[in-house]
């Protein structure tokens, strides 16, 4: 097996053994990059000399018997984390030449367990987007293609694309994400890979680019379930510099994995059954109640009746902390200022004009206008309200289950260019999504099947906050299913 | 309730976002077909609900109030688009 298909666990295993060193590891995961980047478009930047830097210094570590769990593991790190000293752009002319002087909490715990970072990974524009085609850096592909229309470049879903892609096509080991409404289980869905959207305070946002805080949640890619529980247990944790960071200890994800569903009682919602589900998608769905049925799981039908409020919802509150969010974007402190002459008004507006791209643009202005007076208690107001009902939702089901599941998404992976005519077309792809956000609960999507024409479609499981491991436990047993 | 060209405007000026007169009705368009959609929610019953703000599961915690971080002005002002000395220089605002 090459160097590049291995699991996380398997690497950590034989770096141990010393079957290869962490610098050969890197090594060949910077020539999958530069053989596969300019098609695949993952990465913005690369950073192949420090990632090199890193890796020597995992097999000192190595030798020296002090390395630590994630020692000489290559990762993508969406770059929307702030990486001290590396450029970090959000996928925004308006934060292009942006270098943080800091290190986000997130990967700040990963370069703390020894993980190497080959370079900051493409995403929609200040993550506002399903398909990776906001980003102002370029499209990213897919690594797969259609059996029947070989041509066709798919997106690889959004926002967290190019850490998805580039988990998927083995250019990294794993990857960080973060998920407003469907931003790493989406994505996860679209390239065949494991994501999850854990509860909300149990990653810290700190040094993360904010979109709408009360939603964003960073989280890992991984090829499998309990790579996704390795790198989970690494970046999560209590940090005082995220206000909404929960000061809870965090069990051991691996170990989760092991546990089996026997005894679970699994909740499959009715509303997801949106009218005209692909049959492909209803029976992967079907496929997956069966196994964990099989498995000793008892499932039950459940309802979460404000379901399909939840887009809607999302579409008022994440604008308007959006709107809010981004007022921090005026050309002055940091950042894309415009050129020409003009006053302090003119010079706001035409660096932010000119900084962001057309998605943000719409957002920014929706925002605006959903907290504009008169207009605030009619949309902003209504819709943390229906947020209250969503986030009951839960709380009600997951009194008498365990966990629930779910399909990630309505349909596979979409061609570029594909559902852009209007902006609602492009939101109902995190129809299945956005509740989670809403409502904090931890979500994962595992692959689960292909369709015919062989594209990767995933299953989601969303667990009880600050449950994570129940959800590790059933994505592990949904795991190659396929 | 639907968005006029007027409206648009004022909401990109709010926004601090140049926008061109030619964008207006794209724009308008645009804006008006989200929010004809996001006009669902008025089906909800909401009486007497608590508006949800964040899911946080705890109140925000408190701290002492005391400096913790700061005294490196050249860190803060690296990424300005333009500085004078320790200052973020912007156009002239007083005449």
């Amino acid at each position: 097996m090459s160097l590049t298909e291995l699991t996380i666990a398997a690497a950590a295993d034989g770096l141990r053994r010393g079957d290869f060193t962490a610098v050969a590891l890197t090594e060949a995961h910077l020539a999958a990059i530069a053989a596969e980047n300019p098609r695949l478009n993952a990465f913005i930047t690369v950073t192949a000399e420090a990632a090199l830097d890193r890796a020597a210094a995992a097999d000192r570590a190595l030798a020296a018997g002090t390395a630590r769990p994630l020692a000489g593991i290559p990762l993508a790190i969406k770059d929307l984390f702030c990486t001290e000293g590396v450029r970090t752009t959000a996928g925004s002319r308006i934060l292009g030449n942006f270098i943080p002087p800091y290190e986000s909490t997130v990967t700040r715990r990963l370069l703390d367990d020894g993980a190497v970072f080959l370079g900051k990974a493409n995403l929609d524009e200040f993550a506002m987007g399903s398909s990776n085609m906001t980003s102002a850096f370029g499209p990213v592909a897919n690594p797969h293609r259609r059996r029947q229309d070989p041509d066709a470049v798919l997106v690889p879903g959004g926002s967290s694309g190019g850490s998805a892609a580039a988990v998927a096509a083995g250019l990294a080991m794993g990857a960080t994400g973060t998920d407003t409404g469907g931003s790493i289980r989406q994505p996860a869905s679209f390239c065949g890979i494991a994501g999850i959207k854990p509860s909300y305070g149990r990653c810290s946002r700190w040094g993360v680019v904010a979109f709408a805080s009360s939603l964003d949640h960073p989280g890992p890619f991984a090829r499998t379930v309990e790579d996704c529980a390795i790198l989970l247990g690494s970046m999560a944790g209590h940090d005082p510099k995220d206000s909404t960071s929960a000061d809870l200890p965090v069990p051991d994800y691996r170990t989760a994995c092991r546990r089996g569903v026997k005894g679970l009682r699994i909740g499959v919602p009715r509303e997801y059954r949106a009218e005209g589900m692909a049959g492909e998608i209803e029976a992967l769905w079907a496929h997956g109640i069966a196994r964990l049925r099989e498995a000793g799981a008892e499932v039950v039908d459940v309802s979460l009746p404000h379901t399909k409020y939840g887009l809607a919802t999302y579409y008022i509150i994440a604008p308007a902390e959006a709107s809010s969010n981004l007022a921090r974007y005026d050309g002055v402190r940091f950042g894309f200022r415009a050129a020409g002459g003009g006053d302090l008004r003119e010079l706001y507006e035409h660096s932010r004009a000119e900084g962001f791209g057309a998605e943000v643009r719409r957002r920014i202005l929706i925002g605006t206008y959903v907290l504009s007076a008169g207009y605030y208690d009619a949309y902003y107001l209504r819709a943390q309200k229906v947020r209250a009902l969503i986030k009951r939702d839960f709380d009600e089901v997951f009194r008498g289950v365990d966990a629930l599941l779910t399909p990630t998404a309505p349909s596979a992976a979409f061609g570029q260019g594909e559902k852009m005519d209007d902006p609602v077309t492009m939101y109902l792809n995190d129809v299945f999504t956005v509740p989670a956000d809403l409502a904090g609960v931890p979500a994962m999507s595992v692959p689960a099947g292909v369709d015919a024409d062989g594209l990767p479609l995933g299953l989601q499981v969303i667990g009880r906050g600050f449950d994570e491991a129940t959800v590790f436990a059933v994505g592990a047993a949904l795991e190659g299913m396929g | 309730m639907s968005l006029d060209p007027a409206t648009v405007r004022r909401i990109a000026a709010l926004a601090r976002l140049h926008v061109d007169d030619a964008e207006v009705p794209r724009l308008q368009e645009e804006l008006n077909g989200i929010l004809g959609w996001i006009e669902q929610l008025n089906e909800v019953d909401v009486t007497g609900i608590e508006p949800l703000a964040g899911a946080a599961a705890n109140a925000l915690p408190m701290r002492e109030d005391v400096v913790t971080d700061g005294g490196y002005p050249d860190a803060v002002l690296a990424n300005a688009p333009e500085r004078i000395g320790a200052f973020f220089a912007v156009p002239k605002v007083v005449e």
